[in-house]
């Protein structure tokens, strides 16, 4: 469903994403691991169609995001990592604004509105302007624009942070019945824990690069590591085991 | 605690603005810099040589021409201060209570006075700055032709400081009292209240039609009392004339800096007792909860024929445009220029006495389509030029979506370009018949203006796109960015190049009519019209193109 070939980008000199290639099927929860600066983001967002790669392709469902970028962006529903809205819509505006952008409208797109607002919780804010929201309110919203237009993958940046314990448990099972149900989903997140419990597959990327893919259980066999956690392989293959004192760090 | 200087509050600003140069200067910006100080110049020459003209014309003008200069200065000062009092107030509304900062600086152990002192300086020196250069020139030709010499520079810039001050600690104190009396919705009767009132102040109709006066009697003791005595711009045109008329009035400067001082003072005690309420309040908002669908219904209804994704994105601008303070405020300022423009028109002496010739009439019914050409590329300045800016963040949402990005283009051309069209349409239609011109000439404006405003809309989005200010927090500051800067001259050169080519073609007809003779449409008329029509044609057509191009580049 989503397949990267030979995916790199370069800010001047620096390499923030190096030759990665990666494919994603159908029916799968895909995880993207790596340090804060490994370039997941930078690689989200240029399966979104958001980056212009410096080589390589993404192609979504077949068709190449920045060749073919409507019929491939037709199927996507991204999430950013950082919840940016238009303050002064509301959070039913906004929901109708999106679906407008994917060509749709009329009563089935108000009942879908309906729907998603009542699933996140949201339908008492629907006529409030998006200001007034808090972070994770506006993350709920960004996350029912997402699933507005019924997309056949999704596209998350760090799709846990400012939920509250509900809304999260809310979100996994989201995720996992639309895997269940066809759909794909390749997520980035810190949390390893996440990680482990919902991704089928996992790609743990570190300076641009992918270090290790597949399983955890293959990834733990590859790299010799037994029965270690997800979060002690994570931290063999980033090299980030070094942890000063944390009375130093302190300074206690 | 010792607390943090100024300078260092402020050092987030300053930072973001000397990285901006650094990038710009990175990306060749040298350039560009040299291009805009070669037409800033000769700007600066202009206005300097008009007023130079005018003045030295008036010295050599008995009785009168010891007065007139006065009250030009008087007004010319007057109307910068009255500007200034409302661009501060729309500026403050954004640096006081809006800013991205403030969270930062009000959970700081800053002290009230360094935040206050701070945030003044920011919106002093975001609404003052053009009309300090603007202030250049003009006191340049009084200094040379009063011969103040080298000394009148220092001088003059002691007489401005104090004359910017004062209108930006009045703006920020109107700003802090509003924000904390009236609710948001409020706000908006209240500034055009202000406004009107203002531009009352200034009464310019009054000296621009001398034959209201009874006799000459009437009209020098008109002259000869000051506009208001308790306003700064007098006492700055006292100081500025005695200095220049080596008569120097040391009260006035006086007057000017102890005001200035006790404003500042009174404006931080006001700060002191009313910014954390307001403060608090501005996080509140008062227009929160909307329900109404009036948009929807207005103008969602007259777009119903068109694509979901077109319809909705104008819905959208329109409805962020009037929600945003920063932006619909704006509006007062558009309507004290045009005001402005028609009173000038009306005030004019054309038709009023003995029969003007009808050459002239010709001629300033040309100026008339260069200055309405002008007047609406500041209006675009300030509409249509922060179209791309604006959408900054929520990029990620219109290039993951499968929007077309000419559509994006396409909504964002005729949201500004419609209301720009028929306000054009309305302005020269209007003042042209203030100036009784013949249908010929009528004809002839109104379709140079159609087209004109069709290529100044897409110049101002296509600069905006080339120079966009994706961080910036205040849409009122993007039109006085360097792109800004750059789409105004650029605007100028196009408005230049076809008011010319139009004066060729029109000229045959002003001779015929002039002699007497007959109209003939030759091939040196359709010639030069067809010059006129091919300059706005691509200036319509290459600016969407290197726009769409553009956008097509942005990376988030």
């Amino acid at each position: 469903m989503i397949r990267l070939e030979n995916l790199t980008k370069l800010y001047g000199s620096f390499v923030a994403v190096d030759d990665i290639s990666l494919h994603v099927p159908r029916g799968v929860l895909y995880g993207c691991l790596g340090p804060n600066g490994a370039g997941k983001t930078t690689t989200l967002r240029m399966i979104a169609g958001i980056l212009r790669p410096t080589q390589g392709r993404v192609l979504l469902g077949g068709d190449d995001v920045h060749v073919n970028p409507l019929s491939a962006k037709m199927r996507l529903g991204f999430i950013p990592d950082r919840p940016f809205v238009y303050d002064k819509l509301t959070g039913v505006e906004f929901l109708r604004f999106v679906a407008g952008l994917y060509g749709q409208e009329g009563d089935s797109v108000e009942r879908r509105i309906a729907e998603l607002l009542e699933v996140f919780e949201l339908t008492s804010w629907q006529n409030e302007l998006v200001e007034a929201y808090s972070h994770g309110m506006r993350q709920k919203l960004i996350i029912s624009s997402a699933l507005i237009h019924r997309p056949e993958c999704i596209v998350v940046d760090e799709p846990m942070v400012g939920l509250d314990p509900k809304a999260a448990r809310l979100l996994k099972d989201i995720f996992r019945q639309f895997v269940d149900k066809g759909g794909t989903v390749l997520m980035s997140t810190h949390t390893l824990e996440v990680a482990e419990a919902m991704c089928d597959q996992i790609a743990i990327i570190q300076h641009g690069k992918v270090v290790a893919a597949g399983t955890v259980a293959d990834v733990r066999r590859e790299h010799q590591a037994g029965t270690s956690s997800l979060e002690e392989l994570f931290l063999k293959l980033t090299g980030g085991a070094h942890v000063k004192a944390l009375v130093e760090v302190l300074g206690a | 605690m010792k607390q943090p200087s100024l300078w260092h509050v402020l050092q987030p600003k300053w930072r973001t603005a000397l990285q901006r140069m650094r990038e710009e200067r990175d990306r060749g910006g040298r350039g560009k810099l040299i291009v805009l100080t070669v037409v800033g110049a000769l700007f600066w020459f202009a206005v300097f040589g008009v007023l130079y003209v005018i003045l030295k014309y008036l010295r050599g003008v008995e009785e009168l021409g010891a007065l007139i200069p006065n009250k030009i200065l008087g007004l010319v000062l007057l109307s910068f201060i009255s500007i200034l009092v409302l661009s501060n107030v729309i500026t403050a509304l954004s640096s006081f209570f809006l800013a991205k900062d403030l969270d930062l600086l009000v959970s700081a152990p800053v002290d009230w006075l360094r935040l206050y002192l701070a945030k003044l300086g920011e919106t002093l020196l975001h609404s003052s700055w053009m009309v300090a250069l603007m202030a250049v020139p003009i006191l340049a030709a009084y200094g040379v032709i009063y011969r103040g010499g080298v000394l009148f520079i220092p001088y003059a810039i002691l007489v401005v400081v104090p004359l910017l001050l004062l209108p930006a600690v009045v703006g920020t104190a109107v700003t802090l009292v509003l924000v904390n009396v009236f609710p948001a919705r409020r706000t908006r009767d209240l500034l055009s209240i202000i406004a009107i009132m203002l531009f009352r102040i200034i009464r310019p109709e009054q000296l621009a039609r001398p034959e209201g006066f009874r006799n000459l009697l009437d009209f020098v003791t008109v002259l000869r009392t000051p506009t208001s005595p308790f306003l700064p711009s007098e006492w700055a045109t006292k100081a500025i004339m005695g200095y220049l008329r080596h008569d120097i009035d040391p009260l006035s400067l006086v007057l000017l800096w102890t005001t200035a001082a006790a404003f500042v003072t009174l404006g931080a005690l006001l700060h002191r007792a009313l910014f954390p309420q307001g403060f608090t309040k501005a996080q509140e908002g008062a227009e929160r909860f909307i329900r109404g669908g009036f948009w929807r219904w207005t103008i969602g209804g007259l777009l119903k024929h068109l694509p979901v994704a077109k319809r909705e994105f104008v819905l959208k601008d329109v409805r962020l445009f009037f929600r945003d303070t920063t932006q619909w405020s704006q509006l007062i300022l558009l309507a004290v220029l045009v005001v402005v423009y028609v009173f000038n028109i009306q005030a004019l002496p054309l038709h009023r006495g003995e029969a003007v010739g009808f050459y002239y009439v010709t001629l300033v019914s040309f100026l008339n389509l260069a200055l309405a050409g002008f007047v609406l590329a500041a209006i675009a300045a300030r509409f249509v030029f922060p179209a791309v800016s604006l959408e900054g963040r929520q990029m990620w949402l219109l290039r993951s979506s499968p929007l077309d990005l000419r559509a994006l283009l396409w909504s964002k051309y005729w949201v500004g370009t419609i209301p720009l069209l028929i306000l054009a349409l309305l302005l020269t239609g209007i003042t042209n018949v203030m100036l009784e011109v013949t249908p010929f000439m009528m004809i002839t404006s109104m379709v140079a203006m159609f087209a004109l405003t069709l290529a100044i809309s897409a110049m101002a989005l296509a600069f905006g796109a080339a120079y966009p200010q994706f961080e910036t927090e205040n849409a009122a500051q993007i039109p006085t960015s360097f792109g800004g800067l750059v789409f105004m001259m650029a605007t100028i050169a196009l408005l230049a190049a076809v008011t010319l080519s139009l004066w060729q073609a029109v000229y045959t007809y002003v001779r015929a009519v002039y002699d007497g003779a007959p109209l003939v449409i030759d091939a040196w008329m359709i010639g030069w019209f067809a010059v006129a029509a091919a300059l706005c044609a691509a200036a319509t057509v290459i600016p969407l193109r290197m726009a769409l191009r553009k956008i097509e580049t942005f990376e988030f």
